[in-house]
């Protein structure tokens, strides 16, 4: 072990400790004192790190307040500090520890609008590639269409909520005019895509998060419509596809005969 | 004085200009992209363009189309004492791969220890064996990146009970022993030194100027000034003071010309501010210039 181990690993540990002593191996070379100057490292590991937070789940900072949402992600933090440098991926577990942080119980629609966030953002990360258009659609034989399969856009962010998450993100942010939200209206399914630049989310109409959702499995369209059809048996295909292909929800469509297997 | 954005070679990465730079900002990519503002270079902290794809990739190859880069890292750790993060590596190795920026930089600092990345440059103690593992560490990084890379020196609040090397001389070893070059952040100095109680002059006049390869300015915000001590924090949230500015003309005078970043990461403000400060260190770059040529 070098030399310098141990004073880094004392400093380190104090990092996450507000209030805590000032680790051992530090010296300051004139007034203030000690403790002050540590608490500059801590300060700005803190807001720097509440700052992402902030940055990634602007509604629930909305929803809360800015100071109890400042509370909250500091007790996060604590528990779950970032692992990489690459902030943007900060926050994966930021839904579930607010779906078990009790004082916030009565707002249970706030962990699904804090996984729509985390979608929307890694819908805006992620990679980038064509979507396919109309055309690429018109030129299938018929005879093949109900055994085609679809591959979805590398953005595309499929979600399920008991809570109108959609209509809650909508109407919180910057220039929304949507007045009071019925909680009780019931849930909300949610197809994110960033089909070029712009992330677009889109509420689905009932069957379609099955039929997409298969899709995504891999099932071919015929599977797919049947899973759509189990949940709601005026499931209009046609029109569902039309939406999704206006919406740059696909990149590739595989035939039959170039099909690996037999599911 | 008017500059032009400097030439664009077709290929390979472009050098940066010994002109004034600016720290690329995304509240600023349309009006860079739509505005072309005559500006010698912008830097961008690549742990932001780490994800697959998206507007940040869109809007760094639009202003990279448009004038040179220098990537400038904060999350490798270079100055901790475990193994740097390989994953992180090869990231910053494909944007190196990507954009071909003209500088890279990191810092003499850690951010990560025991699995935990605590976004902040944290200090070192200056020791042999902690020079031993930095240069290990700055060799690592410039073979994979297949380039030298520039370190800067840190802000520092406190220091540690068995650091006994000076900074500067510190910084100039690792230099010596790499090859790598140098960021002398002005700011960080001026910072360090009121923190410290050392002269910042003093420091400019024993940093090893041949391995300078790029200057940072900056603000700083005043924390704590009780008496017998006041205490800065390097927080990039203000405009640059006029001590920061004097003493970048000191630099200067022994560095000749070398490509400067107005650095801001707060209270980011319009684009046009930043240019006005970018615009002042062109000045006194050339005003250095010229008293070199007198003299």
């Amino acid at each position: 072990m070098s030399k310098n181990t141990a004073p880094l690993a004392a400093f380190a540990d104090a990092l996450l400790k507000p209030g805590g002593p000032v680790p051992a191996g530090i010296i300051a070379a004139c007034e203030p004192p000690l403790a002050s100057r540590f608490d500059v490292y801590r300060n700005n590991v803190f807001a720097s790190l509440i700052d992402a937070l902030k940055d990634s789940f602007p509604v629930v900072e909305r929803l809360l307040g800015a100071s109890y949402f400042r509370a909250l992600a500091r007790e996060f933090i604590i528990a779950y500090p970032p692992a990489s440098p690459v902030l943007l991926e900060y926050g994966a577990g930021f839904a579930a520890f607010l779906e078990n942080f009790k004082p916030l119980e009565d707002m249970p629609w706030l962990a699904d609008t804090a996984r729509l966030e985390r979608a929307w953002l890694s819908a805006y990360h992620a990679a980038d590639e064509n979507p396919l258009g109309t055309q690429d659609f018109a030129a299938i034989a018929p005879a093949q269409i109900p055994h085609i399969r679809l591959t979805l856009h590398p953005s595309a962010r499929l979600l399920r909520s008991f809570w109108p998450i959609a209509t809650i993100w909508r109407a919180n942010q910057d220039g929304a005019t949507q007045g009071e939200i019925d909680l009780d209206a019931g849930g909300e399914d949610v197809l994110i895509v960033r089909p070029q630049s712009e992330v677009v989310l889109h509420t689905l109409p009932e069957g379609s998060h099955p039929f997409i959702n298969a899709l995504i499995n891999g099932a071919d369209l015929t599977s797919a419509h049947k899973a759509a059809s189990a949940q709601n048996d005026a499931f209009d295909l046609s029109l569902n596809l039309a939406h999704l292909i206006a919406g740059g929800a696909f990149v590739t469509i595989s035939h039959p005969s170039r099909k690996r297997s037999e599911q | 004085m008017t500059l032009s954005v400097a030439p664009i070679v077709a290929d390979g990465s472009d050098p940066v200009p010994a002109q004034a730079g600016i720290g690329l900002k995304a509240q600023h990519y349309l009006e860079i992209i739509e505005t072309r503002p005559p500006l010698g270079w912008f830097e961008a902290h690549p742990e932001n363009y780490m994800g697959a794809g998206g507007p940040p990739h869109q809007y760094l190859t639009a202003i990279r189309e448009l004038y040179p880069l220098s990537l400038h890292g904060v999350g490798m750790a270079l100055g901790g004492d475990e193994a740097l993060d390989k994953n992180h590596l090869n990231r910053f190795r494909a944007l190196v791969e990507r954009y071909e920026p003209g500088l890279v930089s990191e810092h003499l600092a850690w951010c990560r220890r025991g699995g935990v990345y605590y976004n902040d440059l944290l200090p070192a103690p200056y020791t042999e064996a902690v020079l031993d593992t930095l240069t290990g560490h700055i060799d690592q990084m410039q073979s994979a990146l297949g380039r030298t890379i520039l370190v800067e020196n840190p802000s520092t609040y406190v220091t540690f009970d068995d650091s006994y090397i000076p900074e500067t001389e510190f910084l100039a070893e690792a230099a010596k022993r790499t090859g790598c070059g140098l960021l002398l952040d002005v700011n960080n100095v001026y910072v360090s030194g009121v923190n410290q109680g050392f002269d910042p002059y003093a420091y400019i006049d024993a940093f090893p100027v041949e391995a300078v390869g790029e200057i940072h300015l900056a603000g700083h915000l005043e924390e704590i000034r009780i008496p017998g001590g006041r205490l800065l924090i390097d927080d990039h949230g203000s405009d640059i003071i006029e001590d920061v500015w004097a003493l970048y003309a000191h630099a200067l005078a022994r560095t000749g010309p070398v490509p400067t970043l107005i650095e801001r990461d707060n209270n980011i403000p319009a684009l046009g501010e930043l240019l006005a400060e970018a615009a002042r260190a062109d000045e006194i770059m050339l005003g250095s210039k010229q008293q070199m040529r007198a003299s």
